[in-house]
């Protein structure tokens, strides 16, 4: 192993620690409480408990069909979105139940924002208006307000030097990597409090690749960040805690490095090591 | 390597059989062109450029199209305005808003509508709808401003507006299943990025499923113009009938004629060789032309969408 990030020893979490992380984590920002997601018959995610730390970058890991897209999904109410999806049990978002009765899932998605695998911006749009687009919705037309807030969210997605000119262009006419960037600025401009990011690398080429993952090291100051990946160096990279699932249950939680270095569970030091997934 | 391999004869027959086939398609519009421009000739001699922008139609005067090309474009253009949105509405339901079941059903009963064959259309239009658009559009109307030429007219129903109202309902099946069709080949990333950043349903639809199928949808709308263009029994049946320059379309309660109409209404009594038979051929060629641009100009803008739908965003 070369990652040696961290230096002092560290006790292992004990299962209990595990598998109930709210009880040993302060500060968390979003927490699902045995949450359970299915599409028709087939249950993806089973009593699920997992806690994201404000101003902290969380990875989820895990094999293909583990439930780690639905998770995120399901912590801005976008699973349900899907025809015979439905959930049961709870998602904390500061305290309060994002599934209660009564909550309206247009404010949880704007409180929540997202980056999707495939970059996705509105190909009928310009740069500016799909930066704007979510301002837009919340009835902001101020111009003035609207460039501010548009060269803001580009400078954090570090796109705003390549695309100053060409604002006015289709934003289908970027390259792929900077496509993603812009449906990252489109995000961070309704100054959402958490960001979900779904494969968001996985489309890319490496350099493209590793300037998203930069931008993620310079956000997380502000914002809290649930990054789902396929690939452990990146979410060995990038995260501050990583989840692991497998079969639509929690496996592991903890700190990224003392989950990749030490290792509680067997399926994850073997998950980790390659000998499946 | 592959020129070596000898293809059974069945092949070759099939291959040519079939090119012969499609080939034929092309040679019927081509032959109806020439038939049609051989027999509009001595119209467009005579009477030139004149034949587009005269209003007579008297085999001593001269006869000119121009009220029935204005006939059908306003025909046409009440159908646009009526049938478009309602069309959109069905789609947008049927895409974005309907329950699966529902979905399914309706569907089929628009596509159904599309088969009622349009004598039906118009004997519905002749006992019915030309009824209401008398007692509760036309007199409610001309009670208040009569005064107004475009309200001017008899009240026997028999007018543009129900011409107009007739072609709307006609082109509701195809606009409505065109554009349902479209607005589903919208990606889910592209409904997905709507809702991310807090869009509602409204907002979705508008946002990512109007916008990214709308050449689509004005290639439905143009496909529905060209239907209604061309559109000859029901119109026949409710739109009046009137010739020469009491034909023109100075108000939407005059009784009226299209250039398929004139064609349906006069082309039995017209003597072969006669001035008038030319000047009906010639306006059929007018509408040939017309409507074979319409539908080229449709195809195009829905092939367009359905295409960019695999990798619009790649």
């Amino acid at each position: 192993m070369t990652l040696h990030l961290q230096t002092e020893e560290k006790q292992p979490l004990s299962r209990e620690e595990i598998l109930h992380p709210h009880r040993t984590l302060e500060n968390s920002k979003v927490r699902t409480e045995d949450f359970d997601a299915w599409y028709g018959n087939n249950q993806v995610l089973k009593k699920l408990n997992i806690e994201v730390r404000e101003h902290s970058v969380t990875a989820i890991i895990g094999p293909s069909g583990c439930g780690k897209s639905t998770l995120i999904r399901c912590l801005n109410r976008m699973h349900e979105l899907v025809s015979r999806a439905r959930t049961s049990g709870r998602v904390m978002l500061d305290g309060s139940d994002i599934y209660a009765k009564g909550v309206d899932p247009v404010t949880i998605r704007r409180r929540v924002g997202m980056v999707f695998q495939k970059p996705n911006p509105f190909p009928t749009m310009s740069v500016y208006d799909n930066v704007a687009a979510g301002l837009r919705l919340n009835g902001e037309r101020n111009h003035s307000v609207l460039d501010r807030a548009v060269q803001q969210s580009l400078e954090l997605a570090f796109l705003w030097d390549e695309v100053k000119g060409d604002l006015d262009k289709s934003g289908a006419s970027l390259s792929g990597g900077q496509q993603q960037r812009l449906c990252i600025a489109r995000a961070l401009a309704v100054e959402p409090e958490v960001i979900l990011m779904d494969e968001p690398c996985s489309a890319l080429d490496p350099i493209a690749t590793a300037k998203i993952e930069e931008l993620i090291a310079s956000i997380k100051g502000n914002y809290t960040v649930v990054i789902v990946t396929h690939n452990m160096q990146q979410a060995a990279r990038v995260s501050d805690f990583t989840a692991f699932l497998y079969l639509g249950q929690l496996i592991e939680y903890g700190e990224t490095t003392s989950l990749f270095e030490n290792p509680v569970e067997e399926l994850t030091e073997r998950y980790l090591t390659g000998k499946f997934g | 390597m592959l020129e070596g391999l000898k293809h059974p004869s069945s092949d070759v027959f099939f291959k040519y059989g079939s090119l012969v086939f499609a080939a034929s398609v092309i040679g019927v519009i081509a032959l109806s062109m020439v038939v049609l421009v051989r027999g509009a000739f001595p119209a467009l001699t005579s009477f030139g450029f004149r034949f587009l922008t005269g209003v007579d139609w008297d085999a001593a005067v001269g006869f000119g199209a121009l009220p029935y090309i204005l006939g059908t474009l306003v025909t046409a253009s009440i159908a646009i305005i009526i049938g478009v949105p309602i069309s959109l509405g069905i789609a947008i339901f049927l895409a974005e808003m309907a329950p699966d079941a529902i979905k399914v059903a309706v569907s089929n009963i628009i596509e159904l509508l599309a088969a009622v064959p349009s004598i039906i259309y118009g004997l519905w239009g002749l006992y019915v709808l030309r009824v209401w658009v008398a007692n509760y559009v036309q007199s409610p109307l001309q009670n208040s401003f009569g005064f107004l030429p475009i309200f001017s007219g008899t009240s026997y129903g028999l007018n543009f507006l129900t011409a107009g109202l007739i072609l709307a309902i006609m082109i509701i099946p195809t606009v409505a299943s065109i554009s349902r069709e479209v607005m589903v080949s919208v990606p889910i990333s592209q409904r997905e990025a709507a809702y991310s950043v807090g869009a509602t349903r409204w907002e979705v639809v508008r946002m990512s499923v109007l916008s990214y199928s709308r050449s689509g949808i004005f290639g439905a709308a143009v496909l529905g113009l060209g239907r209604a263009v061309g559109e000859t029994m029901a119109v026949t049946m409710v739109i009046g009938g009137a010739t020469g320059a009491s034909a023109l379309p100075t108000s939407l309660f005059k009784p009226g004629q299209t250039m398929a109409t004139i064609l349906v209404n006069q082309l039995s009594e017209a003597e072969s060789g006669s001035l008038q038979l030319a000047a009906l051929l010639g306006i059929g060629l007018v509408l040939f032309a017309i409507a074979f641009s319409i539908n080229i100009v449709a195809q195009l803008l829905v092939w367009r969408v359905l295409k960019v739908q695999a990798g619009a965003v790649e």
